[in-house]
């Protein structure tokens, strides 16, 4: 039986499972079509919030309930640029509308990049080895983040301007299925096979994986892993600020506190994924965000619920997460 | 004069003091052997030597200079392997890609690499499967072999027989034999008869204090000693 599960795929199968069952559950084919692009692109743009904290988790046994600072900041700056370049958006030709795209993507990549560097050098350097005030500060600098996002942008919600290539529906059937979901899950899709190639074809790659594993047998074998956890750390916050960036423009109203709202389930897609790897948190997003979908459809009622539920019930089949990396401790 | 040389070395791990005023010459070529019962502070004293620990106080020199306080990496790269207790092994990583990230550019000088397939087997039959399937005695093969597969000054081995087939302790006695005709071993061991089999030079840890140095053959010719040292002389005198 287990080994039936193995060969299909094993637990890489439960997103296409639920997809099946919502499926049965929801009858109509159109409405699913819709539902499940709209859950695989929030699951992808979770998953760009949360790789980088699985990593960090996974090779430097931090916690940072500030890394949604991170999505805020790449959301807004984002929609700033946007904002500024708003002739651009509406313009006929195409190559303007993507120039403004690439270019508030770019500046939110930035920006992630930036406030990551700082926010380790500042906030965690102190407090490597200490959970507790690791939870503390971070969450105070999450706190301190929100505010500096209220002081710049203010307290009332941000419209957030799509390019005008993005906008609109492509009609599958009588099926409407949304443009700029098919290009976040796309974007995702492609940030995470450029990470799995950078985890699985370089060396750097093979120092992180292994990093993570054994700390301490990394730096035995002559490797300095602060080094390398600062570019993790930094490569983290970049993905999440682009998490943040996209996801402005996904449900195109945003406001300071996106951050605190985002970091419940950016947690609930790590945990559920596993820690330090990526496929479990690919996994768990992809998860995450069908299941959100599926069950604000179907049961509106138990759509606040539904993540914890989810948490619950894969935690009890595995209490180390669908797919962690391996600890050679 | 000796390549490894610890004077007056105390290391406190929280508030626990382990070691106290540990010194100890380790000198170059061949093997010296570090006995001790458990939780004597032998692991203790090679993670400090391989800055894993901070000594407070104390200083190590390696080869003529201070180490003390060099990040382990930094150890690493001055000539010094370290086989831990646990091996160290990346589970999740082929045997392979344990093997290349013991090299220092990620390539193989392929004399070398047949050297030490000629020494340990098992590890090209292995060569492309997860090293966290391996069995106990393959582990350790894998991280003795990440310690040899680039020239070392010095290797530090910790208690590599435990949990392991006599046949197994025989090949790996017969492999560290050829080893430290080029590298100098630190070995920590609990079983005498595998460490009287290759030992040169000897130290004996009891409660975090060096109790006894000397040589091997003095050492394994006095009965009472060991007895009163290690109270295993039956087994080491079988
Ligand atoms: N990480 C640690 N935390 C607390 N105590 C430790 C730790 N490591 C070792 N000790 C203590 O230090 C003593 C020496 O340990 P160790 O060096 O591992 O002994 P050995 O390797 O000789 O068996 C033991 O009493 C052990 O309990
Ligand atoms: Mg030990």
């Amino acid at each position: 039986m287990s080994d039936l599960f193995g060969k299909l795929g094993g637990i890489y199968l439960l997103p296409v499972a639920l997809a099946l069952i919502a499926f049965v559950l929801i009858g109509a084919p159109s409405s699913w079509l819709t539902l499940t692009v709209a859950g695989l692109a929030m699951g992808m743009l979770i998953f760009l919030m949360a790789s980088g904290l699985s990593l960090v988790f996974g090779l430097m046994d931090v916690l940072n309930f500030g890394h949604s600072a991170f999505v805020s900041f790449g959301a807004f700056v984002a929609a700033s640029t946007l904002a500024a370049l708003s002739g651009w958006l509406g313009a006929p030709s195409i190559l303007l509308n993507i120039a403004a795209l690439v270019l508030a993507l770019a500046a939110a990549i930035a920006a992630g990049l930036l406030a990551g560097w700082l926010f380790e050098r500042i906030i965690i350097k102190p407090v490597y080895h200490d959970h507790l005030r690791q939870i503390l500060i971070t969450m105070g600098a999450l706190i301190v983040a929100e505010q500096l996002i209220l002081a710049t942008w203010g307290g009332t919600p941000t419209n957030v301007p799509r390019p005008a290539f993005l906008e609109g529906s492509i009609i599958i059937g009588d099926a409407a299925v949304e443009i700029y979901r098919l290009f976040a899950l796309v974007l995702g899709a492609v940030v995470y096979l450029g990470l799995y190639l950078l985890l699985n074809r370089t060396r750097i790659g093979l120092l992180i994986r292994a990093g993570v594993e054994n700390r301490e047998m990394v730096e035995s074998l002559g490797f300095k892993i602060d080094r390398l956890f600062i570019g993790v750390f930094m490569l983290g916050s970049g993905l999440a600020a682009l998490g943040g960036a996209m996801w402005a423009g996904y449900v195109t109203l945003i406001t300071p506190a996106l951050g605190a709202e985002m970091l419940v389930i950016v947690f609930i897609v790590v945990i559920i994924g596993g820690l330090g790897s990526i496929q479990g948190t690919l996994l768990g997003a992809l998860i995450v965000g069908l299941s959100a979908n599926y069950v604000g459809f179907l049961a509106p009622k138990l759509a606040l619920a539904s993540n914890m539920i989810l948490m619950m019930i894969i935690l009890l089949w595995r209490p180390n997460g669908l797919a962690p990396a391996a600890k050679g401790h | 004069m000796s390549l490894l040389s610890i004077q007056n070395l105390s290391v406190s791990i929280g508030q626990y003091a382990v070691l106290h005023d540990v010194s100890l010459k380790v000198p170059q070529g061949g093997v010296f052997v570090l006995l001790g019962r458990n939780g004597a502070g032998k692991t203790t004293t090679l993670r400090a030597i391989m800055g894993l620990w901070q000594p407070s106080p104390g200083s190590i020199r390696f080869d003529g200079e201070d180490i003390t306080s060099l990040h382990t990496s930094d150890i690493a790269k001055r000539g010094i392997a370290y086989v831990p207790e646990n091996m160290g092994i990346f589970g999740g990583l082929t045997v392979a890609e344990n093997m290349v990230l013991a090299t220092a550019n990620g390539t193989y000088d392929p004399q070398r690499l047949d050297w030490v397939y000629g020494l340990l087997p098992a590890l090209k039959t292995f060569w492309d499967k997860p090293a966290g399937a391996l069995s106990g005695g393959q582990k350790q093969m894998l991280s003795v072999a990440r310690a040899i597969i680039e020239p070392r000054k010095l290797i530090l081995v910790d208690e590599p027989t435990k949990g392991l087939a006599p046949s197994i302790i025989d090949a790996m006695a017969e492999g560290f034999r050829e080893i430290s005709a080029e590298t100098t071993i630190l070995l920590v061991e609990q079983n005498f008869a595998f460490a009287r089999s290759l030992g040169r030079d000897m130290g004996v840890i009891e409660d975090g204090q060096i109790v006894h140095t000397g040589t091997m053959e003095a050492f394994a010719a006095d009965a009472a000693l060991q007895d009163r040292l290690l109270s295993l002389s039956a087994e080491g005198a079988a």
